[in-house]
């Protein structure tokens, strides 16, 4: 583990200290290195990673998007890298919003054509420079972004057949019940040491000694 | 034939096909727009989606264990590996330790889908070749198979087995015998297999040479398992990043297949052979599979005995709390991968400390591969593409999600 975590600081140093205008920091969880880079330099540090003889992150293994809508850019895009020759993993995060771009990686991995296509169809963040960019997973002609998370778990359409007019249809969703979407974070049910209310009790201990 | 019908001039024999959505060969609804020169493939637009259950949507609104069965749902033909990179994930982030016991069921099971996933894909893959026999003989092995996922989880595809903190029930002596002495017939039917495929002169004919997949091509698209295997790489993760007991698996029991040329045939003679080191890789799990408990004990993520709960009034509230609110994962991001048939299966899990996912990526080994299809493609002939789309393993489950 020790040995693992120390090969993986001397190398999150290595980045950080060859390319310090394109990483803000990094850290190492779980026996896992993330490196937060800013937005612009995302081209750069990919092909540094994939060029140098240290890292060698030859292979882009997914791209996807977190969202966090009460930030001010409230996306996320994450980046997974892979050496084989090296044997390490990397994680690369950038911070976007809705409507700044984020530069494109296909030049550098082809494979992340599709990648990129399917963070835009759920999330609906920009990838300038990209060669087609088109929706990949949702349906011909749908509309908003699913994975986003004020973007209903029921969707707005549903659709069926229409024997009348002998198509497919969409129409409104319409639940015969509802979804059961149970809080158990209340302070009833959850598991949070401190409930609401508590700091009273310390207050009246606090006066009656 | 009408005498006006003649020959177009060879710059005008361009066609656009449709190929799917509903397609034998397409091994589930892939919709493919091929640009053609004549025979020739010059440019494919895959479509994608028509499978698309929103499973990352849905995971959000779920708890950690009402989660799991979504994920026999992706990989439809090898179900417990993908439920094991989840429980992967979770106990990475729990640091929970396994049992020796579950880890060895584990292997166990992640080597008969292993075997299933092979079968399934060498059969329909020779059938779009046009063997229609070998199918039939691969399907007999794999509902051998499915009866052990059925004796094991109580279901033969769907089996919701693997659980964080190990597996949800032990396996009997019966079924380990079982489990035996199919791996001791197992070769025989393969050898029946492969008599009639492997040196076969219209097999051959069809794949060697087709659909190259050179070094470059594994790292500018993210190949991973069978697929950069079959192009010399010897990278597997059971291997090179191991997890579970793998690492004590001696190197004689298991060791990584690779290919020479990187055609759709070396995959095929791959998947063979790999099949086999999964047959040793299971025999040597239950020559060593030591005894004792399969579940993590005196935690609040694996629930508590049955006897326990008749008796102790803590225990019959662990055990209603675990199944209705579930368990909290501590805030933090982890990715965690194994080795499924397909390739390289990983789950991106971000929690926030309460008792369901704040975002779950699944990376799905096919997804990758079914990207580089207009790569593969290109300048092939029509025909090839049925055989390339077979050699590749897709099973839309995963791509889709």
């Amino acid at each position: 583990m020790s040995e693992q975590t120390e090969a993986l600081q001397e190398l999150g140093e290595h980045i950080a200290l060859k390319m310090p205008d394109a990483v803000r920091k990094f850290e190492i969880n779980f026996g896992e290195l993330t490196l937060y880079a800013e937005r612009d330099a995302i081209v750069s540090l990919a092909e540094f990673l994939k060029r140098d003889a240290l890292c060698n992150f030859e292979q882009l293994i997914d791209v996807c998007g977190v969202d966090y809508p009460e930030r001010g850019q409230r996306f996320d895009v994450v980046y997974h890298f892979l050496s084989m020759r090296m044997n390490h993993r990397i994680r690369v995060k950038i911070k976007t919003d809705e409507d700044s771009a984020v530069p494109t990686l296909t030049g550098l991995h082809p494979g992340a054509n599709w990648f990129e296509r399917e963070a835009f169809d759920m999330y609906g963040m920009r990838f300038s420079g990209h060669p087609d960019m088109r929706r990949i997973l949702t349906d011909y002609g749908f509309e908003g972004h699913p994975l986003r998370k004020d973007f209903p778990l029921t969707g707005y359409t549903e659709v069926r057949y229409d024997d009348l007019e002998k198509r497919v249809v969409h129409e409104p969703v319409e639940l015969t019940q509802e979804y059961r979407n149970f809080d158990f974070l209340s302070p009833w049910e959850g598991m949070t040491s401190e409930l609401p209310g508590d700091e009273k009790a310390a207050e009246a201990e606090g006066e009656g000694a | 034939m009408a005498d006006d019908m003649k020959l177009l001039p060879e710059q005008d024999r361009k066609f656009t096909l449709n190929f799917g959505p509903q397609h034998p060969a397409a091994h589930g609804v892939l919709r493919m727009v091929m640009d053609l020169d004549g025979e020739l493939v010059t440019r494919i637009d895959s479509h994608i989606g028509l499978l698309h259950r929103g499973t990352e949507k849905l995971l959000e609104y779920k708890t950690y264990l009402q989660g799991l069965p979504y994920f026999d749902r992706l990989h439809y033909s090898a179900p417990m590996n993908q439920e094991h990179a989840w429980c992967l994930a979770i106990e990475k982030m729990l640091g929970l330790e396994v049992p020796r016991r579950a880890s060895f069921i584990r292997v166990l099971y992640c080597e008969i889908g292993r075997i299933l996933e092979h079968l399934l894909n060498v059969g329909t893959f020779v059938m779009d070749a046009g063997a229609l026999t070998p199918i039939t003989w691969a399907f007999e092995q794999r509902e051998i198979l499915m009866g052990f996922y059925e004796r094991a989880s109580g279901s033969r595809l769907h089996a919701a087995y693997f659980r964080p903190g190990g597996v949800h029930q032990d396996i009997s002596q019966d079924l380990i015998d079982d489990i035996m002495a199919f791996c001791e017939q197992f070769p025989k039917a393969m050898e029946n297999f492969e008599g009639l495929v492997t040196e076969n002169r219209i097999f051959k004919q069809r794949n060697v040479n087709i659909g190259v997949v050179t070094e470059k091509t594994v790292m500018e698209y993210g190949f991973s398992g069978v697929m950069a295997r079959g192009s010399g790489l010897p990278w597997d993760l059971r291997r090179s990043q191991p997890y579970e007991i793998y690492s004590e698996i001696p190197q004689n029991v298991f060791p990584v297949i690779i290919g020479k040329n990187g055609d759709n045939y070396d995959r095929y003679v791959c998947r063979m052979e790999e099949m086999q080191v999964s047959n040793e890789i299971m025999k040597w799990c239950i020559e060593n599979m030591p005894k004792g408990p399969v579940m993590a004990e005196g935690t609040k993520v694996t629930p508590p005995r049955r006897g326990e709960m008749k008796n102790s009034m803590e225990a019959l509230i662990h055990h209603f709390k675990l199944y209705t609110e579930g368990f909290h994962v501590p805030a933090g991001e982890v990715y965690a991968a194994v080795e499924a048939p397909a390739g390289e299966f990983g789950v991106y899990l971000v929690a926030d400390g309460t008792n369901r996912p704040y975002r779950v990526k699944l990376r799905a080994p096919s997804f990758a591969h079914l990207a580089a299809m207009d790569h593969l493609c290109r300048g092939h002939q029509l025909a090839d593409a049925s055989t390339i789309l077979g050699s590749l393993d897709i099973v839309f489950g995963e791509v889709d999600r």
